[in-house]
Order: C-alpha cells, then sequence, then structure tokens
C-alpha cells in the first residue's frame, strides 16, 4: 500500500463485485485495476441498465457521468474500444464510490440512458454527447449543452484541435452569420414549451444570459402566467472555457492555476482537489505539516467561498447593507492568503507532494486575529440578515427538496445537508488529515432556501474551529514529499550532485512523468464534491482530465424546486444554492 | 366642498418668488440627497460612498448631472414614443405640485388650501401614472412586470394612506396643513395617531417606492424595472422624481405627526428642517437594512393587516373625538 489515503476505497471492492458476479455471472465483468482501489468494471451496453439499475440500490447516487476518446490511449485495458463512457457511483453509509465502464467504437456509438434511473444522467449524457458524439438511446433531449448549437464537430475527441492556431482562420461570411441569428432565435416549442393554453397566453422571459441575480452568465428560459413560473429552461455553456481539454496539453504541475478557476471562489480548494488525485496517480504520501497547512488553506477559503453566498443571498431577497460587511471580512481573509501565498483569489499555491513554500513568518498571529474576531461578526450577522424576518418570509418553506430528490439529483455539499441528510466527506471518509480534527457536521431539516443558508452559514463557524486547530498544532517539517515526482522537485541538493540535478532539470522542464493508470479523488470543496478523474497514459501531461463539479448537478435541479414559484421566489432559490458558473461549465 | 385659499401674508410677486424658490430648493435638495444617501449608506456599510469631487464628494452631484445631461438622448425603436417621454415628466410635476401645500413656518408657505391634504393625496397618486405608463410605453418584459406590480402596490397602499391621514383631521378638524400644525402645539399627532403613524410611514415607502418597497424596480428579480429602458435625462428625471418624492413624504411626516415647523428657541422654519432631515435619514437607514418582500406579501400585508389597523384607528380616534366633545 503507497498511499494510506486509499484505504478507505479498498473496503467496496470485495463487496460489490461479489454482488455484482452474484447477481449476473462472471462472464458480465471485467475488472480493471485501478490506482486508487476504486472498483472499476467494464460491462457491455446490453446489459449496462441492469447493472444500474442492481447498483442504485446500494450506491443512490450518480456522481459522475463522462465519456473518454481511447483512440490515442497507450495504455488502454484490452476492452476498451474508441471511446469509453464512465458511471461513477456512490454510497453515502458506508462512503463507497464503483466505476462503471462502457466501451463503444466508431460508427455504432449507441448507449442506453441512464435518464430513467437517475434523472441526473440527462445533463451528463447530454455533455457527453456534445463532447464526444456518443450516442444515447432513449434519451428525451440530446442536445449540445456547452458548446453552441452550431458547433460543429466533438471538442473533447482526440482529433478536434484544442488551440485556435490549429484551425482554419475564422471568418463570419453571410449565410453564417444568417444561421448563427437564427440559431439564437427563441422558439418555445423547442425548448419544450407550450406558448398559450385555451385560455392563456404565456410570456416568455429570458432572465439572464445577462441578470444582477445570476451570478456570472447563465441563462434561463422562463414560461410566465403573470409572475408565476410555469416552466423554467435553465441554459448553461456560455462560461465554457474547455478547462478539461486544457488539462489534456498542460503538464501535471502546470495545470495547478487552471483549477484555481474551476470554482473561482474557491481558491486553493481546487488545488486540493486536484493534487489529491494526482498524488494517488503517483502513489506521494505528503508529509504531516503539508497536510495541516493545506487543511488550514482550504477551510479559510472555504470560509471565503461561504461569506460571498451568504452576502449575496441576503442581497439577492433585497438586502443591501450585508454584502458590505461580508466582503470586508473576505478582504481580511485575502490579506492573509496574500501573506502566505502571495496571491489572493486564484493563489495556485498547493503542489504536487506538498505546497509551495513553508508558511511565513507571523502567519499564525495574523490567522489568530482573523477567527479572534469573526464569531462575534457572525453573531452580529445573524441577527442582521438571518434572524430579519422578511428574509425568513422570502425564503422558509420555498425550493424544499427532500433527501431521497437530492441524491437522485446529484446535489451534494451544504444543498444535501439541508435536507437533513448527515453526511460530509470530511467526517465520514476523512482525507488529507481530517480525521485529525474536531468539528460538527451543521444539517438542516427542511431542505428549503433558509436551511440551505443556515447551513453554510454554521459551515463558517465549524471551519474557524478547524483553522484554530491547525494554529495550535501545526506540525514541523517539510513541507512538501521527497518523493521523486513531486513538482518542483526540493532544490537543495541539485547543486551538489549531478543526478539530483538533471532529475530536477527533467522534473522543471518536462514536468513529472506520471505512471500510467486512472484514479479520482473526491473531496468536500466549498459547494459539494468536487472529483477530478485523471486518466495517465504514462505521459507528462494528463490523458483525460475529467472535473466532476458541485455547481454542475445542483442548476439541473433548478426546474424541480421552481416550477410553479413567482420570480422573486425563483431568484432566492438561484440565490441560496450556491453556484459558481465558471464551476458548471467549466 | 369649495376650495378656499388662505390669505398669505405675502403679495403676489412675494408668492411667486417665494414659489419659484421652493421650486429650485426641491430639485437642489433632491440633487445634493443622491449624493447625501450614497455617503450615509457608506458610513453605515463600511466603506466610503463618493468622496473624492470637491469637500467631503458633494461635487460628485454636478459631475452625475453632467453625465447624465450629456448622454444620448435615446428612445428605443420598439417604445410608445410619446408615452416614454410623458411618463418621466409626470412624476416630477406632480411632486413639485405636492410642495405647494407644505407650510414651512407660520408665514412660509405657498398656498393655504382648505383641502391641503386632499390636494397632496391627489399629487402623489398621479406621480403612479409615471410608473404605470413608463413600464407600459417601454415595452419591455421586466419594465412591464415592474409596472404591473407599481400598479397593484400603489392601489392598495394609496387606500391605506388616505385613511391612516383621517385620524389626523378628525383630531383637527381642518384639511389645511396650516391648522394641523396649529392644532398640535399642545401635543404631537405622534402620540394620539401612533396607529395613523405607522400605516402613513409604511405606506408612504410603498408609494415612494424605496427599499424595502421598491418592488417596481427590484433590482435583483427585474433587473431594473419600470426603468429598464430609461437612460441620460429621462432617467435623471425619473430619479429627481423619486427623491422630490421621499422629501415631499418626509415634510408630510413631519407636518402631520411631528408638529410641522412647533419647536422652542429656533426659528419655525430651522425646526422643519431638522425634523425633515431626520426622517429623511431614517427613510435610508430602512433602505440599508430591510430585505424585500414578495410582492404577493407586500399585498397580504396590506390588504390583511394595514387595512384592519387603519380601520380600527379610525373607529377609536372617532370615539375618542366624540366623547371629549361630550
Amino acid at each position: 500500500m503507497l498511499n494510506a489515503e486509499v484505504t478507505h476505497n479498498n473496503t467496496a471492492n470485495g463487496t460489490i463485485v461479489d454482488d455484482l458476479i452474484a447477481r449476473f455471472g462472471a462472464e458480465l465483468f471485467v475488472i480493471q485495476p485501478t490506482p486508487d482501489f476504486t472498483p472499476t468494471l467494464w460491462v457491455d451496453r446490453k446489459n449496462l441498465l441492469d447493472t444500474l439499475a442492481f447498483l442504485k440500490e446500494k450506491f443512490p447516487m450518480l456522481l459522475d457521468l463522462f465519456g473518454v476518446d481511447e483512440r490515442m490511449r497507450e495504455h488502454k485495458p484490452e476492452v476498451a474500444g474508441d471511446f469509453t463512457v464512465v458511471y461513477h457511483l456512490m454510497s453515502f453509509t458506508p462512503c463507497e464510490e464503483v466505476r462503471i465502464k462502457v466501451a463503444v467504437s466508431l460508427p455504432d456509438l449507441d448507449v442506453p440512458s441512464a435518464v430513467s434511473i437517475w434523472p441526473n444522467a440527462n445533463w451528463y449524457e447530454r455533455e457527453t454527447w456534445d463532447m464526444y458524439g456518443v450516442n444515447f438511446t432513449g434519451h428525451p433531449n440530446l442536445r449540445r449543452i456547452l458548446l453552441p448549437p452550431t458547433w460543429e464537430g466533438h471538442a473533447l475527441r482526440k482529433d478536434h484541435p484544442a488551440r485556435a492556431t490549429e484551425m482554419e482562420p475564422f471568418s463570419l461570411d453571410e449565410e453564417k452569420q444568417r444561421q448563427e441569428q437564427e440559431a439564437l432565435l427563441f422558439r418555445p416549442e423547442d425548448w419544450g414549451m407550450q406558448r398559450a393554453t385555451d385560455d392563456t397566453e404565456f410570456m416568455f422571459l429570458n432572465l439572464g444570459p445577462n441578470h444582477p441575480s445570476v451570478h456570472g452568465v447563465f441563462r434561463i428560459a422562463l414560461q410566465l402566467d403573470g409572475e408565476v413560473v410555469i416552466d423554467s429552461v435553465p441554459d448553461i455553456g456560455y462560461h465554457h472555457r474547455g478547462a478539461e481539454k486544457m488539462g489534456e496539453r498542460q503538464s501535471w504541475a502546470s495545470y495547478m492555476p487552471y483549477t484555481d478557476r474551476i470554482d473561482y471562489l474557491g481558491g486553493v480548494m481546487n488545488n486540493m482537489a486536484y493534487v489529491m488525485a494526482v498524488e494517488q496517480l503517483a502513489g506521494i504520501q505528503v508529509p504531516e505539516r503539508a497536510k495541516v497547512i493545506r487543511i488550514m488553506m482550504a477551510e479559510l477559503f472555504r470560509i471565503s467561498s461561504h461569506l460571498v453566498f451568504y452576502g449575496t443571498f441576503a442581497q439577492d431577497v433585497g438586502q443591501m447593507s450585508p454584502v458590505f460587511y461580508m466582503f470586508a471580512d473576505r478582504e481580511r481573509l485575502f490579506g492573509i492568503v496574500e501573506a502566505i501565498t502571495g496571491g489572493r483569489m486564484h493563489p495556485a499555491w498547493f503542489r504536487i507532494g506538498g505546497v509551495a513554500q513553508d508558511l511565513p513568518v507571523g502567519w499564525d498571529k495574523m490567522v489568530k486575529e482573523f477567527i479572534d474576531a469573526m464569531p462575534a461578526r457572525l453573531d452580529h450577522y445573524q441577527k442582521m440578515a438571518m434572524d430579519n424576518s422578511i428574509l425568513k418570509q422570502r425564503t422558509v418553506g420555498i425550493g424544499e427538496y427532500t433527501t431521497q430528490e437530492a441524491l437522485d439529483w446529484g446535489i451534494t455539499g451544504a444543498s444535501l445537508r439541508a435536507t437533513g441528510m448527515d453526511w460530509d466527506l470530511r467526517r465520514d471518509r476523512p482525507y488529507g488529515g481530517y480525521d485529525q480534527f474536531e468539528f460538527d457536521i451543521p444539517v438542516g431539516s427542511k431542505g428549503d432556501c433558509y436551511d440551505r443558508a443556515a447551513v453554510r452559514v454554521e459551515e463558517i463557524r465549524q471551519s474557524l474551529r478547524i483553522i484554530r486547530q491547525c494554529v495550535d498544532n501545526m506540525p514541523e517539517g517539510p513541507y512538501k514529499s521527497e518523493h521523486h515526482l513531486a513538482t518542483p522537485p526540493p532544490k537543495e541538493r541539485t547543486l551538489q550532485d549531478i543526478e539530483t540535478l538533471i532529475h530536477h532539470f527533467l522534473s522543471v522542464s518536462w514536468g513529472p512523468v506520471v505512471p500510467a493508470g486512472e484514479a479520482s479523488f473526491p473531496i468536500e470543496a466549498t459547494k459539494g464534491i468536487n472529483n477530478y478523474h485523471l486518466i495517465s497514459d504514462g505521459g507528462t501531461t494528463s490523458y483525460r482530465t475529467r472535473i466532476r463539479t458541485p455547481s454542475f448537478a445542483a442548476l439541473q435541479q433548478i426546474p424541480l424546486i421552481s416550477n410553479g414559484l413567482m420570480i422573486p421566489d425563483l431568484i432566492a432559490i438561484i440565490a441560496s444554492i450556491d453556484f459558481v458558473m465558471a464551476d458548471v461549465d467549466r | 366642498m369649495e376650495v378656499v385659499m388662505a390669505e398669505s401674508g405675502m403679495s403676489v410677486f412675494a408668492t411667486i418668488g417665494f414659489g419659484l424658490f421652493i421650486l429650485l430648493a426641491a430639485v437642489g435638495g433632491a440633487a445634493v440627497l443622491t449624493w447625501f444617501e450614497r455617503r450615509l449608506l457608506g458610513i453605515w456599510q463600511d466603506r466610503y460612498g463618493p468622496n473624492r469631487l470637491g469637500p467631503f464628494g458633494i461635487l460628485q452631484v454636478a459631475a452625475d448631472m453632467l453625465k447624465l445631461l450629456t448622454k444620448h438622448d435615446w428612445i428605443p425603436p420598439f417604445a410608445d414614443r410619446m408615452v416614454f417621454i410623458f411618463a418621466p415628466t409626470a412624476i416630477v410635476v406632480a411632486m413639485m405640485m405636492g410642495f405647494t401645500v407644505v407650510p414651512f413656518s407660520p408665514d412660509l408657505y405657498i398656498i393655504d388650501l382648505n383641502i391641503g391634504l386632499l390636494f397632496f393625496l391627489a399629487m402623489t397618486s398621479l406621480a403612479v401614472y409615471s410608473v404605470l405608463l413608463g413600464g407600459l410605453a417601454s415595452n419591455n418584459k421586466y419594465a412591464l412586470l415592474g409596472g404591473l406590480r407599481s400598479a397593484a402596490q400603489m392601489i392598495s397602499y394609496e387606500v391605506f394612506m388616505g385613511l391612516s391621514l383621517m385620524g389626523v383631521v378628525m383630531l383637527t378638524g381642518s384639511f389645511s396643513m396650516r391648522d394641523i400644525v396649529e392644532a398640535q402645539r399642545d401635543m404631537w399627532n405622534c402620540i394620539p395617531q401612533f396607529l395613523g403613524l405607522y400605516v402613513f410611514l409604511i405606506a408612504g415607502i410603498a408609494e415612494s417606492h424605496r427599499l424595502p418597497f421598491d418592488l417596481p424596480e427590484a433590482e435583483h428579480e427585474l433587473t431594473a424595472g419600470f426603468h429598464t429602458e430609461y437612460g441620460g435625462m429621462k432617467f435623471a428625471m425619473l430619479m429627481l422624481g423619486e427623491y422630490l418624492g421621499l422629501i415631499l413624504i418626509s415634510c408630510m411626516m413631519v407636518t402631520l405627526f411631528f408638529g410641522g415647523w412647533l419647536g422652542p428657541w429656533l426659528p419655525p422654519v430651522v425646526w422643519f428642517v431638522i425634523k425633515v432631515f431626520i426622517v429623511i435619514c431614517f427613510f435610508i437607514l430602512l433602505r440599508a437594512a430591510i430585505p424585500r418582500p414578495r410582492y404577493d406579501q407586500l399585498m397580504t400585508l396590506g390588504w390583511k393587516f394595514m387595512l384592519p389597523l387603519t380601520l380600527v384607528n379610525l373607529l377609536g380616534t372617532g370615539v375618542i373625538v366624540l366623547w371629549m366633545e361630550g
């Protein structure tokens, strides 16, 4: 066992595979070993839906669904075809994962749709179709989701160019312009909406992509009767930057700054998810001090992200002042982040095998000042915002969903805990050293807008507790692993002997060569479960970088909880689910 | 009722001159208020607000005006031109007219109508047309929703606003503003008419559609509501109307409930201005502190809570007045 982190995944390995073989027979499955020991089974597409339906009893959540283009991969399993569709499932008590893979080859890229089993498969399958051209038979609405409808080709295929310089120069002739304009026209029928019934003519309102309350570029097409939302269809992709495609050309180390910008309020929390997965692949053990530093920085960013949530939540229900206080607090927090990392919102400060530098002199004083002052301020905000009767009127009982609905739609993080589910990855499957900390998991009861906010507010206090424990018990020792793949490698001995110098030179100029394999590592990020599924083909870059983000799942669920309410309720719901468009579109 | 204008102490020319002065003072006051509100909000919200131009940033007002004046006077091609232009003027004119009945001191007023209070109510009701027509003429969905909300809000709150003041009228026995102030020599109306004050305060915020009752605007829901399509001077007029409304409502509140110009030592006008200033600050504080209820919640509050409250107040006042008269 290389890495203590990975032991937890191992527990499911025996049981669930045995269960499946007992139910369907051994000849249906091919087991693929992975460095993270998550059971990974290949199944024929004929048996896919049966297998998934059987697994749903034990694994209630479809955590992720994505494609892989296997055509250029050298170290691929024998069963792999041209493309693979991966179903990543998760259970909660006990916390286990399993991956189901289906191979398809050109020209027949049909895979049965899993929408009937998990409703959240809808958007994931659309994305996989958009990016790879995998055709999900039986899907209710298989259209492009992230790329514009006029896009040609499937962007994540290996034969699709990654850079504009690899394409023909762009020109927009009249015919093309006409087509583009045509594609922009809004036809309610295309969105599955009716223009009128016998006695009512509906109004259609494009809320977004530019609107003060959609937190970025997010569009919801609304079918309105007066101010009542009859139907709503979220439309995403306006913030898509191809982060997954970029992962295939950046070195393992130089991809770090891109991760910062996925959940751009989460800062190093994104680095955390990424480095954990890379360290799984490379088998790196992180020293104690680095672990505690990482946890402290991640929790600081959790507070920062939740403060932005808190302020904008109050602002979106019409309260003007709280956001200013919370941004001032966030500013103080960024002061600390700046002193430690040199960056503010996007420090890109974690490194494979540790962190970039040791903590500066006097860091503990700064952090202590902050965590000493915060509780009193939070009490103040509680009175100002959360206890306000109008705010309660606007949010209590609005946008409710049950735990079962949350699981069906892949909702994770505070939005899941707001439904009363007492579950947090940091406690129930501690990673990166969280087992050493004492903290409580705040839980809501109704799963409405108010609970979602209240849970996050309490999480700020719990994060402060964790940070205090970090400050009080910061271990001594190195801040980066001595492992040869840790990046950048320690420089101290490079001028002493030639071997170290060569290694340093190669690791820095090319980047580390991570052994072939695939690994993922779900973490409890600011907004829910963030998971990087990385495939290495034994090179200096990732073969496939898949980013599972919590915001994507949250947006897909909006129509379920807002149809039938009014526009102001929809705004309160959007404010309460805490998403970031970059985290949705990647 | 025959409309009677009480003899003012001033000559005709002096009255016209004073009228013009009040006109300018009100517009100037509204302009300064845009800066003052931002500074005050800034202080309460841990930031500065506009503090760069001139002493304390007061010249920000001039800069804003210059900017709005020089902006392209654009009318959206899909809008109803005439109505679109008429809407911003309506609110300013109506609010200006409202100022004519405000008594600033025993001698300083433009006109003392025997129906002063009714005149004020009529003028503020006219201002609704501005929001309604602006929202309708813009031919924009957000503006339309804003206009709709405004119509519903105004119709409901108009009712309580009028009724909430009838208690004051009963106590005084007159609609004349000066009489109302004079009648408060022994006790300000805010004590016997505290229910009326409460309802008038809430209805007043709803009338001037400021946060927390800025539902026609509601930037987080309707981007900018009824004035989404407005820019340049027409937008400035709408804003001017809103701030004039704020000042007017404050003046009325002081006159009707806080003894108008009454007060010891200082000259009456000074007392009046001080009181109005405090009420304005209170309105700004409300804006800083309170979230926005939903539109149907506002209606429910109005019809199910405010209306009965007003009626109880009226009944109670009536009983007491009759009992006092024996």
